[in-house]
């Protein structure tokens, strides 16, 4: 049954994928390519290229494209269910929970003890991308990027969205 | 119903703008979430963020369909998903049946490499709030002994961060109520910021 290994394909990955969607690529593979064989290394490659070229969470896009790819529109469907579905209604339910004793102390416990490894964790992001643009387009470029766009979001405000519309043309036009 | 226009509407622009994966979005979750339409605070967002972080799967979908669920129900739930992540999967059908390949095309990869900056500087922002916040909560001594404790673990140890976050909810949980000398101690880091 198509529909069935599709939902097995992306379930596993999706709830053995700790630490966001970049994390379950290399298990979309192993099932993708290894177990089911629908596609090989090299043309799940060529999609995962695509995939990180475009905007937007990855594991749902590649689970749309091969889920489509197997079994058209349902196929898409199923694979984006089964990636997206089991997490987030863990994720309703417990913080539903969290809602309902918000004014107790030990959730306010909670809130405080996370803040720290929450700053952590995406500071550690913000470094990775520093790190990797500064490898590809050198430091100049990169200081000079993320110097204009520090001044247009938080000094003037500017809305992120037109800012990072400005810095794909400039990275089109002058990068490429 | 307009409500939902609004949900849909920035979790489209999430989807739309988050380059390099679910956790490049995260600051723009936070900037249309807690910046434009004030749906939630930073502390709640905090929590949002820290729980999707312990749990399995994309943590871009995860977030958006949380806060759809907490703005209006199920169905805010499945537009906010829908909104964030059905763009792009169109695109990508679109493209691919289109393009043979997009490894080593020169403009892409320039686009790719001037927006990482620009979310570089939103994540350290982010970063450096919820630092602040921890401060305020907690006083300089404990955030930076919390700051140093996690980083050790992550980078040194090599420590899922899913288990770090896992034991810090669990120490708060089932630390006894702090007796009133800890209490004094704890009013008095605070008000060291």
């Amino acid at each position: 049954m198509l529909y069935w290994k599709i939902f097995l394909a992306f379930f596993i990955p999706g709830v053995l994928g700790y630490g966001g969607g970049p994390a379950s690529i290399p298990l979309v593979e192993n099932e993708v390519v290894s177990r089911y064989g629908w596609m090989n290394v090299q043309e799940f490659s060529e999609v995962l290229a695509l995939a990180n070229a475009l905007p937007g969470p990855i594991a749902t896009k590649l689970a749309g494209y091969i889920g489509y790819e197997q079994g058209g529109i349902l196929g898409a469907a199923v694979g984006v269910f089964a990636t997206v579905a089991p997490s987030l209604i863990i994720m309703v339910f417990l913080l539903g929970l969290l809602y309902k004793y918000k004014d107790s102390p030990k959730v306010q416990r909670m809130t405080l003890y996370v803040r720290p490894a929450i700053a952590i964790l995406l500071g550690l992001i913000a470094y990775r991308f520093f790190a990797e643009s500064q490898a590809q387009i050198g430091w100049i470029q990169m200081l000079l990027i993320a110097g204009s766009s520090y001044l247009l979001i938080e000094r003037m405000k500017v809305h992120p969205a037109f800012v990072i519309l400005i810095s794909l043309v400039y990275g089109g036009l002058f990068l490429g | 119903m307009k409500t939902q226009w609004h949900l849909f509407v920035a979790f489209f622009r999430v989807g739309m703008l988050g380059y390099g994966g679910g956790p490049a979005s995260i600051p723009l979750v936070h900037k249309e979430v807690v910046g434009k339409y004030q749906w939630m605070d930073d502390s709640e967002f905090g929590d949002i963020l820290a729980l999707a972080n312990t749990l399995p799967g994309p943590i871009a979908t995860k977030m958006a369909g949380y806060i759809g669920y907490r703005v209006s129900g199920w169905i805010g739930l499945i537009n906010a998903v829908m909104a964030v992540m059905i763009p792009t999967i169109f695109l990508m059908i679109v493209l691919l049946g289109s393009l043979t390949s997009v490894q080593g095309v020169g403009w892409v990869e320039g686009m790719t490499s001037a927006v990482m900056p620009v979310v570089g500087v939103m994540m350290a922002v982010l970063t450096w709030q919820f630092f602040n916040k921890a401060r305020k909560g907690m006083g300089w001594i404990q955030t930076i002994l919390f700051t140093i404790g996690v980083l050790v673990l992550l980078e040194l140890l090599h420590v899922h961060p899913g288990i770090i976050i896992a034991v810090l909810l669990g120490a708060a949980i089932l630390r006894k109520e702090p007796k009133n000398e800890e209490k004094k101690d704890a009013v008095k880091g605070g008000d060291e910021g």
